[in-house]
């Protein structure tokens, strides 16, 4: 692979641009991205809507209730906008994803495509780019809805620190978005068929959100002692616990949305938090500052950009392997 | 490229090899295709025509051998190459949620094509091919047909300087097979080298001025028809006569040339003959009172050829 890189002349990025622009057009003028829209939208207004009736009658002083619109459950409603996100930011990327490659394919466009001045880097990269784009673009303007919907319904105008947290909280949604992508291409570059690639997607996505929490709790259980003799004991414990769960882009997700939408958050795990008030002197439920936060969910981060990097190198050796010809 | 008698090749192959596993699917051809002229690749599917036209365009790796396209190496140089090579797929496929001229942009755009000169070639390339007025319908209301002209009109905004062309009159009606090999001549009329891959052979012997026959990975035979004609069916003149009122092959057995006379259907004869002996026949015929109806030189026709060859082929296997 590597030798043959060195030896082929022109730049890989040849042909990014159109290909990006293409795919970006045709993206955001499909029908599919419109009924993707119409259910995220769903998704994230019923709970943010329960949320909002509930925040206007808090009366305790909270300097971050602005930033409860996104991470509260309501009475009624035992879901959080930062929830519904978690599940439907997948089905999202899946849904731009899936046929990414194997459609051009089946229109027999991609011989056609390819027998143009570009390499097939710039295929799948434009391709990728371009429904990375198109997810920042959705979630931009979901965050924008509801940040409104704050705005008119609470009265109340969100402090920059929100803000700044906010933003925060919409790069991570457009990683995390960006590895479900990375997803859904790879399965469209190993299957020819769309619909194998869409199952295999979905069958992952629901794999990591059903089956895989009660896999981490049986491993974990398997790994308890009949007894705890040290604190150490039931961190370490805690700590596997923990990055089984981890393996999941959703816990990724999840961790560094909390991280960063509630300041008062230190640690993850109940009983780290506890450790970390107690041998740091912390007092539990003050916030921490917006760099601490993000300091906090470094890890986080870079796991879940680290995971799309890869995913996506696995579709570009695959891509490069594969044979064009029907 | 030193070599001035090679100047004019724009397709060189040296021992192109193409492995799949252990499978040789291109077996060390060498081929030269010409500036300028049209150049047939004839051979049953799974032959390795396709293959062979994928390492030209460097959408295959080779396994060994050398190939050069305009004096640029597919392998290394692909960009130099593809920015002046037009392919036409084996059933060529569009957007079909974009126009003719939409998809044609996306391609300009892809070629780097000024911004400014852009809508002018491609209607220019959408005249060429007589789909200028359908340039704002969606392919999706394509037929086969206008798929493929749509897909010449590609290559003719390219303005390639060879237009490799796969299986391009497949599944064609008897008119738009006949169309579409008007507007390859054309190509040709502009100074493009054209070589097109077909099994379809009655339709490419018209247009073609040479053609390799292709068997299992190898070129078995190259040349005009003509050639291959001589080559396969033996040199000589064949001609059909159809007569009635005498011993047809009797008349003719005498005649100083002639092999071979074998029945051709009802009162028609094949005559087989070293020389032309139109005239003799006539003269012999006419003067032992037999009624002539026709005398025609037969044309070789590149489907018996082709015919007779794996006939050949396969009795030696």
């Amino acid at each position: 692979m590597l030798r043959k890189l060195g030896r082929r002349e022109g730049s890989p990025f040849t042909g990014l641009g159109p290909v990006f622009m293409k795919e970006l057009s045709d993206h955001l003028s499909s029908t599919r991205m419109m009924v993707l829209i119409l259910f995220v939208i769903v998704f994230g207004a019923l709970p943010v809507g329960f949320t909002l009736q509930e925040l206007r009658n808090v009366t305790q002083s909270d300097q971050f209730l602005f930033l409860r619109i996104f991470t509260a459950g309501s009475e009624r409603m035992p879901l959080s906008f930062v929830m519904a996100l978690n599940f439907m930011i997948p089905l999202l990327a899946i849904g731009l994803g899936f046929d990414a490659v194997n459609s051009e394919f089946n229109r027999r466009t991609l011989s056609r495509v390819l027998s143009q001045p570009l390499y097939r880097d710039a295929l799948l990269l434009g391709k990728f780019l371009s429904g990375l784009a198109t997810l920042a673009v959705a979630l931009s303007a979901l965050f924008l809805i509801v940040f409104g919907a704050g705005l008119l319904l609470l009265g109340l105008p969100p402090r920059g620190p929100e803000v700044a947290r906010g933003i925060a909280f919409l790069v991570v949604a457009i990683a995390y978005g960006g590895v479900w992508l990375a997803v859904a291409m790879l399965f469209s570059v190993i299957f020819r068929s769309t619909a194998t690639s869409a199952l295999c997607s979905l069958g992952l996505w629901l794999f990591f959100f059903i089956l895989w929490p009660m896999i981490a709790q049986a491993i974990t259980t398997g790994f308890t002692p009949a007894q705890f003799r040290t604190v150490d004991e039931v961190l370490s414990l805690e700590q596997l616990s923990l990055a089984l769960a981890r393996l999941s882009p959703g816990t990724l997700f999840f961790e560094a949305v909390v991280g960063v939408l509630s300041p008062e958050t230190k640690a993850f795990g109940d009983f780290a938090n506890l450790v970390m008030a107690q041998t740091r002197g912390m007092i539990p439920g003050t916030p921490l500052p917006l760099d601490q936060s993000l300091l906090l969910i470094w890890p986080q981060i870079t796991g879940l950009i680290a995971g799309m990097i890869v995913l996506f190198a696995i579709a570009y050796i695959v891509f490069q392997r594969e044979e064009v010809r029907a | 490229m030193s070599d001035p008698l090679k100047a004019d090749n724009v397709i060189e192959a040296r021992g192109l090899l193409k492995l799949y596993g252990s499978a040789r699917a291109v077996d060390s051809i060498d081929l030269d295709i010409r500036r300028g002229e049209i150049f047939g690749l004839l051979g049953p599917n799974g032959a390795g025509k396709t293959t062979t036209i994928l390492m030209m365009l460097g959408l295959t790796e080779t396994s060994g051998g050398s190939v050069e396209v305009l004096g640029f190496n597919p392998v290394r140089q692909p960009l130099e190459v593809k920015r002046r090579v037009g392919y036409l797929p084996d059933s060529v496929g569009f957007y079909d949620h974009l126009s003719a001229r939409e998809n044609l942009v996306y391609i300009a755009r892809l070629l780097d094509i000024p911004r400014r000169e852009t809508q002018a070639r491609i209607m220019e390339a959408l005249g060429a091919v007589q789909l200028a007025d359908v340039a704002d319908k969606r392919v999706a209301t394509f037929s086969r047909g206008m798929r493929q002209r749509l897909g010449i009109a590609e290559i003719v905004m390219k303005r390639a300087e060879v237009a490799i062309l796969d299986e391009p009159t497949s599944g064609l009606d008897p008119h738009a097979t006949f169309e579409l090999l008007e507007m390859i001549r054309g190509l040709k009329r502009n100074g493009v080298a054209v070589l097109i891959s077909s099994h379809l052979l009655d339709r490419v012997q018209s247009v073609c001025d040479r053609v390799a026959l292709f068997n299992r990975g190898k070129i078995a035979l190259m040349g005009t028809v003509v050639e291959l004609a001589n080559e396969v069916l033996g040199a000589g003149h064949p001609i059909l006569v159809e007569a009635s009122g005498i011993d047809v092959p009797a008349a003719l057995k005498g005649i100083e040339g002639v092999q071979q006379v074998l029945p051709e259907g009802e009162g028609a004869w094949r005559v087989v003959a070293d020389r032309d002996v139109r005239a003799v026949a006539a003269q012999r015929i006419v003067a032992a009172g037999g009624a002539l109806t026709r005398l025609a030189e037969l044309q070789p026709s590149l489907e018996e050829v082709y015919t007779r060859y794996f006939e050949e082929d396969r009795r030696a296997a």
